[in-house]
C-alpha cells in the first residue's frame, strides 16, 4: 500500500489494544482475521467488555471469519452484509458509548474510512481510533464536478457513476466525506482515453 | 508575537474580588473595540516597575461578545518575581497601560459534542470567557470547579448566576475524577487549568481512563522565577547581555533592544524556543516545552522563564 503520497492520504497502523472498561470492534471480511488474531494473544476476559460489529459481505468465503468471532463470546456482536446497512448501528453504539471506550477499525480501506467518518461525526478526534487495513483497497471517490460519490472504485481512471465523467483518482482525501476526489482526466482531449488499470485491489 | 505589536490601553476598574484576587479591566483610550478573541485566550500585560520592564501572561476572563473591555484576575503572588505584587500595589483605574493583542492557546474544540471543564483555584478565568462564549452559541458543558476555602471560590456566585446548574462547585472538597471522567458521553472534550498538581492529577486519571489524548486540553504556565542574575551572550546579535534577579532571559533580551519571539510567556507554547551554542554552567529549565531528554541534553533554553547558573552562556539570538 502506499502510503508515502499527501499528507491527506489516511495511513492505516495495526491493533495494539489498551486498558479500557469497554473496546469497540468495527470490522468487515478480512478484518475479522485481525480481531481473531488478537485474541491469541487476550486473555478471554477481554470480550466480556467488548462490542462487535463484523460486516461479512461474502458469507462461506475465504474471509468470513463470523464463526471464529462469535466464538469470542463478546458482550454484544453484530453481523451485518454491508457497511451501508450496518451504518446506523456503528453509529448508535458510538454515540451510546462513554469516553474512554476504545475504538478499533479493522478490514478494506473503505470500512476504516466510512466507520472513520461516523468516529468523527459522534465528536471523536480522529486520532483517537486504531486501524488496521485488511483486504480490499478498493476506494470511494467523490466526483469533484458533480460532487457524487462513487463507492468500491477499484480502477484508475474511472468512470464517475453519477455524470459519466472519466476521473483520475488522487490520493487527495476528505475525512469528512470519507472519500478519495476524483478530478476529470481528459477535460482538453476528450477523445484520449488513457488505458484503465487495476489500481485499487 | 514579540515585543512591536502591544496595544495602548487605559486602566478603567479594579476590582478587590477577595483578599487575594483583584480583577482589571482595559479598555482602549480612544473608546474603539479591543481585538476580537476567543474563550481561553491570554494577554500579555506589560508592567513598567522602576528600571525594568517585566511582561506576563494573563487569561482572558472578560466575555468575547464584549471587546470594549477586557477583563483579567490576578492573585497575588508573595514569593514571585514582584509581577502580581506590582499589579496589586500599583496599578489604579486611569493608569495607562500596554498589553498584547489575545492569543489563544486553549481554546475550546468546536466540533465536540460536549465540553467537561475543570477548574481549580485562579485557573477559573479563562472558563468565565469560554462558558460565556458558550452559552451564546449554545454548546453543551459543565464546570467543575475546586477552591480550598468559599473566600478562595472567586467569581463562584457570578458563575453560578450565569450558568446556574452547570456549575459545580467543590469548596474544600475533593472532586472524584475517576467518577467524573468515567461518565462522559462520547465526543466529550476536556479543559483543564488551575495549579500544576491539579492538571498533573487530572491528565493521569484521564489517561487512566482511557481518554485519547486529542480530547484533552489544558492551560498552565509556568511563572518566570526570581534567581541568581547571570550573564548571556547573544551570539547573533552579538551582545553580552545582564539578566537581573527579578528578570527573566527573554526581558533581558528585550531591554537590550533584540526583538525575541515569544507567545505565552510562560513555558508552553514552544514559541521562544533558543539555541543554545556554549554553556559553562547549568541551564535551570523551567518549561514544560522541552522533553526530559532535550532539557538534559542543554541544547535549547526557553528564555521566558529558564535561567541560567554558571560562568558562560550564549545563545543563538
Ligand atoms: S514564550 Fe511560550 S514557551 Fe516561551
Amino acid at each position: 500500500m502506499s502510503s508515502e503520497t499527501i499528507a491527506s492520504r489516511p495511513v492505516y497502523g495495526s491493533l495494539a489494544p489498551v486498558e479500557s472498561n469497554y473496546h469497540l470492534f468495527i470490522a468487515d471480511d478480512h478484518g475479522g482475521a485481525a480481531i481473531v488474531e488478537l485474541a491469541q494473544h487476550l486473555s478471554s476476559d477481554f470480550w466480556t467488555n467488548c462490542e462487535i460489529i463484523y460486516i461479512n459481505s461474502q458469507p462461506n468465503s475465504a474471509s468470513d471469519h463470523s464463526d471464529a468471532i462469535e466464538a469470542l463470546q463478546c458482550s454484544k456482536f453484530y453481523l451485518g452484509a454491508s457497511i451501508d446497512a450496518a451504518r446506523g448501528r456503528i453509529s448508535n453504539s458510538l454515540n451510546r458509548a462513554k469516553m474512554g471506550t476504545q475504538i478499533y477499525l479493522a478490514g478494506s480501506e473503505q470500512l476504516l474510512n466510512v466507520s472513520t467518518m461516523l468516529v468523527i461525526e459522534a465528536g471523536y478526534d480522529h486520532r483517537s481510533v486504531q486501524t488496521e487495513q485488511r483486504g480490499s483497497l478498493a476506494r470511494r471517490v467523490q466526483c469533484v464536478h458533480c460532487k457524487g460519490i462513487t463507492p468500491d472504485v477499484i480502477t484508475q481512471p474511472t468512470v464517475c457513476s453519477h455524470c459519466g465523467l472519466l476521473l483520475l483518482v488522487r490520493d487527495h482525501y476528505s475525512r469528512r466525506l470519507a472519500a478519495f476526489q476524483g478530478v476529470n482526466i481528459n477535460a482538453e482531449y476528450p477523445d484520449d482515453i488513457p488505458e484503465t488499470v487495476e489500481a485499487f485491489v | 508575537m514579540s515585543a512591536n505589536n502591544m496595544i495602548d490601553v487605559v486602566v478603567t476598574q479594579v476590582v478587590e474580588v477577595n483578599e487575594l484576587v483583584k480583577r482589571f479591566h482595559f479598555s482602549r483610550p480612544d473608546g474603539l473595540a479591543l481585538p476580537a478573541f476567543s474563550g481561553g485566550s491570554h494577554i500579555i500585560v506589560e508592567m513598567s516597575d522602576g528600571e525594568h520592564v517585566r511582561k506576563s501572561p494573563y487569561s482572558l476572563m472578560s466575555s468575547p461578545l464584549d471587546t470594549s473591555d477586557y477583563q483579567i484576575s490576578i492573585r497575588r503572588d508573595d514569593e514571585g518575581r514582584g509581577g502580581s505584587l506590582y499589579m496589586h500595589r500599583e496599578v489604579r483605574p486611569g493608569m495607562s497601560m500596554r498589553i498584547s493583542a489575545p492569543a489563544n492557546l486553549f481554546p475550546i474544540n468546536n466540533r465536540s459534542t460536549k465540553h467537561l471543564m475543570i477548574a481549580g483555584g485562579i485557573g477559573i478565568t479563562p472558563f468565565i470567557a469560554q462558558t460565556a462564549q458558550l452559552l451564546a452559541t449554545g454548546g453543551d458543558f459543565e464546570l467543575h470547579y475546586g477552591a480550598r476555602t468559599t473566600e478562595l471560590a472567586s467569581y463562584v456566585d457570578e458563575l453560578r448566576a450565569s450558568i446556574g446548574r452547570r456549575l459545580h462547585a467543590y469548596i474544600g472538597e475533593n472532586i472524584d475524577f475517576d467518577d467524573l471522567l468515567s461518565r462522559q458521553p462520547a465526543g466529550t472534550h476536556l479543559y483543564v487549568c488551575g495549579p500544576e498538581p491539579m492538571i498533573e492529577l487530572v491528565l493521569a486519571k484521564a489517561a487512566e481512563n482511557g481518554w485519547p489524548k486529542g480530547h484533552i486540553h489544558f492551560e498552565h504556565f509556568a511563572k518566570a522565577p526570581p534567581g541568581e542574575p547571570f550573564t548571556a551572550y547573544l551570539s547573533k546579535s552579538n551582545k553580552s547581555i545582564q539578566v537581573g534577579k527579578d528578570q527573566s532571559l527573554l526581558e533581558a533580551m528585550e531591554e537590550a533592544g533584540v526583538d525575541a519571539p515569544y507567545l505565552c510567556r510562560g513555558g508552553a507554547c514552544g514559541q521562544c524556543e533558543t539555541t543554545v551554542v556554549e554553556a559553562e554552567g547549568k541551564i535551570l529549565h523551567g518549561d514544560y516545552w522541552l522533553d526530559d531528554e532535550e532539557k538534559a541534553a542543554g541544547n535549547k533554553i526557553m528564555p521566558c522563564v529558564s535561567r541560567f547558573c554558571g560562568s558562560n552562556l550564549v545563545i543563538e539570538r
